[in-house]
């Protein structure tokens, strides 16, 4: 497998290479089961957590995950942005190389600043989420539990509903289901559907309750505030009408479909409280493995060896 | 006064349209004779072996930040990065800081280019006060001062009814408005095409239909009040169809498009780097080879540069932050040869068109193919020397382009700003 030193996107990966941080994830899922869940693999080394946007699951679970592998942890978090400080992305890439860091997790708000930081710095670079681009570990450990929950990807229907244009969540996972031959549907207001979408091969609908009965995952995603007050939608209550995951649409979900969002939901908006917390969702299971599958990023790129 | 032979280059004929081997003669600072093997002791005698000899190129388009940025460029390192690039003649756009909208900056920009004396730089007054869009400037006072157009370059005017006023009232002095056409909502925030490849990307987009809805509406002003309207960088399909359109319709409208709308195309903007963030941006493949179309057919009276120097530190910002704009005075003529003389096979008569006879035209200036008698503005080009753009061999004072460290095709050998040479490359 050749090895790549960073992982800024999913649209850059094979096939081949989803797999393989897959099959890792499986091995450490089962390490985190264990009485005292920690390896030393990663002993000795350090892992920077950069966090120029708000986030507190993405960097916790990364921290937990390089933990579980015995790196040393630093977590940063910086809301404000370089422009206002002053201080350039390269900046901060050069004094991240001067103090011999291993791996960085970014995240940041400008699409494209992942890529950046990795082309300036030796360190590998993992993509915490780049503005609305990609978010690459968060769609790995998407397809990390639909594997689990259907043990194939090959030909599963997947619906993702909700604000794309600006979901860098979606972006990778459509990117990453695509490479492993899902079928994509994306539902949601014309007005948050990227021009030209279908080029990617996933198919566009607009009216939700038209299609919801047809598939084994259906994925919500955070609709935020803002894109109301740009005037992308009417109002959040129109909105929950018309993509609202509810108690009603999902009782017409096939049987053994299951329901999933990246977090974190807006309960009574996008998903329902009682949705959210119900039988089909697997939320949860998204977010414990999500440690399992920052793990086996984290031991790639840090040139980890499977005996 | 050192007299000038240029010796073994290949003239554009004005009625053949072809190239013909030539010398040249400069004697007094004019041309004074056009023939072949022409025998002259005592001259300063330059080897065009293989070159074109060709009237200097005239930028409608550029932004010299003076006053305002000198960290980024002046009228001196503009000047210099323009003859290295084959011009001598720059229009340079009003937003410096503060922007030309009063004689005062006028004359000091006329100023400015007579003292470092390397090519000829004429003003574009802005078209409204402080460039705010709300009231027009002094045209008469500023026309008086030496502008040879008006824009509001880098901003639209949004409110059509002060467009439409700036349109009558420059009737007064024949000379054209140069209109950035882009609708300012529809561009908000956009960082790139909007179209398949920012769905990829994740940058925010800005469609093309801002700017044919700006070109459209321009264009019913223009016809509407009879006035002469410029319009600047075209880079879409659907505007290079409009403007035809009005063309055979018989309305007297000019455009320009840049090197990197023919040059490029959207895919680039994978690369994540800022040098390719421009306004408007840069397009897709079909809308480059609509650009390539409208160019030939003369759809597109221009190549302009928009030359748009930027500071290290701020193209060094994410994206989202990094300032619009990339160089192109030096380049320019590389990508013309690599792109519209090598692959699409344009004359070199068809290229003198765009870069000398129409913008002449359109700023009301005299000039024209190689004539005896004429003020020798000339530049001689080698295009099939292959150059590597690294920044040691720049003269702008910024090098935010793609193109740097990148290796080139065809480069300015020579150039002549009235019979005295600014530039020469060894």
């Amino acid at each position: 497998m050749s090895h790549r030193k960073d992982l800024i996107g999913i649209e850059d990966l094979t096939a081949k290479e989803i797999i393989h941080y897959l099959d890792i994830a499986d091995r450490f899922a089962s390490v985190l089961e264990r009485p005292i869940p920690i390896v030393p693999t990663l002993r000795g080394k350090t892992i920077l957590t950069l966090f120029f946007e708000a986030s507190t699951r993405t960097q916790i679970s990364f921290s937990v995950a390089a933990k579980r592998l015995s790196a040393d942890v630093i977590n940063f978090s910086k809301t404000s942005s370089s422009v206002a400080k002053g201080e350039t992305i390269i900046d901060t890439a050069r004094n991240i190389e001067a103090m011999k860091i291993d791996g960085v997790v970014v995240r940041h708000s400008a699409p494209g600043a992942a890529k950046y930081l990795a082309e300036n710095i030796d360190a590998f670079v993992i993509n915490g989420g780049d503005g609305s681009h990609e978010h690459p570990t968060q769609a790995l450990l998407d397809i990390f539990t639909m594997r689990q929950h259907f043990k194939d990807i090959a030909g599963l229907k997947v619906l993702i509903v909700g604000d794309i244009l600006h979901s860098r969540v979606a972006r990778s996972n459509i990117f990453g289901l695509k490479k492993l031959n899902a079928q994509v549907t994306i539902c949601a207001p014309p007005t948050l559907i990227p021009i030209g979408i279908e080029s990617l091969g996933v198919n566009v609908h607009y009216n939700l309750d038209e299609i919801i009965d047809k598939y084994d995952v259906v994925m919500a995603l955070r609709i935020q505030l803002e894109r109301q007050e740009a005037g992308l939608f009417p109002s959040i209550r129109e909105y929950r009408n018309l993509y609202g995951l509810t108690r009603e649409r999902v009782k017409r979900m096939k049987t053994g479909g299951i329901i999933m969002h990246p977090g974190p939901t807006n309960r009574g908006v996008e998903i329902d409280p009682d949705v959210a917390d119900g039988d089909r969702s697997v939320i949860l299971t998204q977010v414990k493995n999500g440690v399992a599958l920052r793990m086996a990023v984290l031991f790639v790129h840090a040139g980890g060896k499977i005996e | 006064m050192s007299d000038i032979l240029i010796k073994g280059g290949r003239i554009s004929d004005q009625r053949s349209r072809a190239e013909k081997e030539f010398d040249v003669l400069i004697i007094n600072r004019k041309i004074a004779e056009i023939s072949k093997k022409i025998r002259k002791k005592g001259v300063k005698t330059i080897d065009a072996g293989g070159c074109i000899i060709a009237p200097g190129f005239i930028d409608l388009h550029c932004h010299l930040r003076d006053p305002g940025r000198p960290d980024e460029e002046t009228i001196e390192s503009g000047s210099r990065a323009a003859v290295a690039g084959g011009f001598t003649t720059l229009c340079c756009m009003p937003n410096t800081e503060p922007a030309i909208d009063n004689e005062g900056i006028v004359n000091y920009i006329y100023r400015e280019a007579n003292r470092v004396d390397i090519c000829r730089v004429f003003p574009i007054g802005a078209i409204t006060k402080g460039r705010q869009g709300k009231e027009i400037t002094e045209f008469g006072e500023l026309v008086n001062a030496g502008v040879k157009g008006f824009s509001d370059d880098g901003d639209v005017v949004d409110n059509a009814n002060v467009f439409r006023h700036a349109l009558e009232y420059s009737k007064i002095f024949k000379i054209p408005i140069m209109e950035h056409p882009l609708d300012k909502a529809l561009t908000a925030g956009g960082l790139m095409n909007e179209g398949l490849v920012s769905g990829r990307l994740g940058l925010h987009g800005s469609p093309a239909v801002a700017e044919e809805i700006t070109v459209s509406r321009d264009i019913r002003l223009a016809h509407f009040t009879g006035a002469r309207l410029h319009l600047c960088h075209i880079s879409t399909r659907g505007a290079v169809e409009i403007i035809r359109k009005a063309k055979s319709e018989g309305l007297s409208i000019t455009c320009e498009t840049c090197p990197h709308y023919f040059f490029f195309n959207d895919e680039v903007l994978a690369s994540f780097d800022t040098n390719f963030k421009v306004n408007p941006p840069i397009r897709t493949e079909d809308d480059r080879l609509a650009v390539i179309e409208g160019l030939r057919d003369g759809t597109i009276d221009c190549i302009a540069t928009d030359h748009a120097p930027h500071s290290q530190a701020e193209k060094e910002l994410e994206f989202t932050h990094a300032p619009y704009g990339m160089t192109g005075l030096e380049t320019a003529l590389s990508l013309i040869i690599m792109e519209l003389i090598n692959k699409q096979k344009f004359t070199w008569s068809m290229i003198i068109e765009k870069l000398n006879i129409n913008p002449a035209k359109i700023i009301n200036e005299k000039s024209g193919y190689l004539k005896i008698g004429d003020p020798a503005n000339i530049t001689v080009i080698d295009p099939e020397i292959k150059w590597k753009a690294t920044p040691d061999k720049i003269y702008s004072r910024s090098i935010n382009t793609p193109l740097i460290n990148k290796e080139l095709q065809g480069k300015c050998r020579a150039t002549m700003v009235n019979g005295i040479i600014k530039h020469f490359d060894e």
